[in-house]
């Protein structure tokens, strides 16, 4: 009953997220200079000028820039609720379709990354924390080493190293499962090293606790302690953060798309951008932040699972 | 956190002692601020000297990070590109740290309701990465110089509004700030003299981790042809003109985002060895 109570707060708050993300994006798309007939005037005639309010009349009744301004955002958010996002500057066609299919890619990339960073911050930990001075040592210098590398430059770095001169992988290798290999490795590794960090941390207090040296004198071997005892302890704070981190690598997969070329998200908000698309630009921003919400509430979700003592309180 | 004492003389109180991993970032930093202040120390070069019998080359000793496709020496666009960088870095961690303090401060001393609103404010923001805030700015208001150091400030803005706000709490609670109230200070006078430098103490060390993470966003939004252009040596300008050579020159990708990354990571190391020292002085 409680927990069910939880859950229902939780929705609603994200819910409220939402709508307010959503507020937001429209009022800014108010921000642009001119009117927003201007910005798609020019953009479709190239030039940056002053129009006559006769040539903006037919852009504002297609877009329906005359109505009043509440409607237009009631409109907009209750949009959001029928999946519609608003009408392309430049493609004349729903934001959702312009969208659409390329949302794939970046996710399987996305979720991928997330996953392999994983799987790298666990075998770091296990491997090199407490291990003795010098393999600890390295362990948290590669851990810091990475954590601050720009994806733009990690990307171009196993581009040239792994591609142009030892062809392993291809330089432009779309969507297929060769070519998201570097993708993934690019997003995953600042990230490993971020979670690495911060379980790194947790670890090593973990293992100075007064259960874990109960666990030793009961005779349990170091790797069942550190695989049943510390691990489970250590994790909770880098899967509140994956919440968090899915939000970092969107950010993150927008510039690795555009340094491998790879369709996706990435490269139709680059494009939007650049033909000052709004709305576009505005429904990607939506979608991702939908994906943070939704995700952090399965990470608080995910928490209790992880943690008993959440599931009572 | 219950720190009874109270730290005088601040930052000068700071013992520096002196370390390689310190005295490192120290050395890279201290180069930039000159190459920002006056590049021609660094360089005889002119960083826009066209050389077209000379373009493409690769790192030599001549040409420590090779030549452009117009036979401009790299790593004298690299050091004239100093300026801008670090004004971009500069510019948007000033006015992150604005919107931080006022919203943190505001938040961390009325409580209540204005908390809540700007809790609930500062939530809605983190909901949008900030690389992608930064692009809906653009977006609206049109790639340029200003546009960019304003993306990555507003951007970056609600994650030390939300620190700014913690400690604000945490100070609160200090046992010297009851004791400064218990002695019949104003809570005006406490705020100024108690709270608001010890509170403000940690942003020193955030400014600087600050100022790292400001110009890797900047570049990158430049690296995505959405921030300063091409003919200026901004260090995200350089990317974006050498992403064409990547599989030919790689040099001219490699060299300006291993700068980028070198000045990050001293940037961010130094800010950790401040954030140590300050927590020490605290205790």
């Amino acid at each position: 009953m409680r927990a069910s109570r939880r859950i229902l707060v939780k929705v609603a708050g994200a819910i409220f997220v939402l709508v307010a993300a959503a507020s937001v994006t429209f009022f800014a798309q108010l921000l642009v200079p001119g009117s927003r007939a201007t910005v798609i005037l020019n953009q479709q005639n190239g030039r940056a000028q002053q129009w006559t309010p006769a040539q903006l009349a037919p852009v504002n009744r297609e877009f329906g820039f005359s109505r009043p301004l509440i409607v237009q955002y009631l409109d907009y958010v209750g949009g959001l609720f029928r999946g519609d996002l608003g009408t392309s500057y430049t493609q004349y066609r729903p934001v959702t379709q312009v969208i659409g299919a390329e949302l794939t890619p970046s996710l399987v990339l996305t979720v991928a990354a997330l996953i392999t960073a994983w799987v790298l911050t666990l075998a770091m930990t296990l491997l090199t924390v407490k291990r003795g001075r010098i393999v600890s040592a390295i362990g948290s210098t590669w851990e810091a080493l990475t954590a601050s590398l720009p994806t733009y430059w990690l990307g171009v770095v196993l581009l040239v190293v792994f591609a142009v001169e030892i062809r392993i992988f291809p330089v432009i290798g779309g969507t297929s499962p060769l070519g998201t290999v570097l993708p993934v490795l690019t997003l995953a590794i600042p990230l490993a090293g971020f979670l690495g960090q911060v379980t790194r941390d947790e670890f090593e207090e973990v293992l100075d606790q007064p259960f874990v040296t109960t666990a030793r004198t009961r005779g349990m071997s170091d790797t069942r302690v550190r695989l049943v005892h510390a691990l489970r302890h250590s994790v909770l704070p880098a899967i509140t953060l994956s919440g968090w981190a899915l939000g970092a690598l969107v950010s993150g997969a927008v510039i690795v798309e555009n340094v491998f070329g790879r369709p996706g998200i990435g490269q139709v908000l680059v494009n939007a951008v650049n033909t000052r698309d709004v709305p576009t630009v505005s429904g990607i921003v939506l979608v991702v932040a939908a994906v943070y919400v939704v995700a952090n509430l399965l990470v608080d979700l995910a928490y209790a699972a992880v943690d008993p003592r959440l599931r009572a309180a | 956190m219950s720190s009874v004492a109270i730290p005088r003389g601040g930052l000068t109180s700071v013992r520096i002692r002196v370390r390689l991993g310190t005295v490192v970032p120290l050395v890279i930093v201290l180069l930039v601020v000159i190459a920002a202040i006056a590049p021609g120390i660094l360089t005889h070069r002119n960083p826009d000297a066209i050389n077209l019998e000379q373009t493409l080359l690769p790192p030599s000793f001549s040409h420590l990070l090779g030549t452009d496709d117009a036979g401009r020496d790299q790593l004298t666009r690299v050091i004239y590109g100093a300026r801008e960088s670090l004004g971009i870095g500069l510019g948007a961690t000033g006015l992150a740290m604005s919107i931080a303090i006022l919203l943190g401060f505001a938040a961390g001393l009325a409580r209540g309701v204005v908390d809540l609103v700007i809790s609930r404010i500062l939530e809605v923001a983190f909901a949008f990465p900030v690389l992608l805030l930064a692009l809906l700015l653009i977006a609206i208001r049109g790639p340029s110089l200003t546009t960019e150091i304003v993306a990555v400030g507003i951007g970056s803005a609600p994650g030390y509004a939300r620190m700014v706000r913690g400690q604000v709490l945490n100070v609160r609670q200090a046992a010297y700030i009851e004791a400064a109230g218990a002695l019949g200070h104003s809570r005006w006078a406490v705020t100024r003299r108690h709270l608001f430098p010890n509170a403000m103490r940690p942003l020193v060390a955030m400014i600087t981790l600050g100022v790292g993470q400001s110009i890797v966003w900047a570049s990158g939004l430049s690296f995505l042809g959405l921030g300063v252009a091409p003919p200026s040596p901004e260090w995200g300008a350089l990317l974006d003109s050498g992403r064409l050579y990547v599989t030919t020159q790689w040099w001219l990708e490699v060299m300006p985002g291993l700068v980028i990354v070198l000045v990050a990571l001293s940037v961010t190391s130094l800010g950790r060895t401040l954030q140590h020292r300050l927590e020490g002085a605290a205790r």
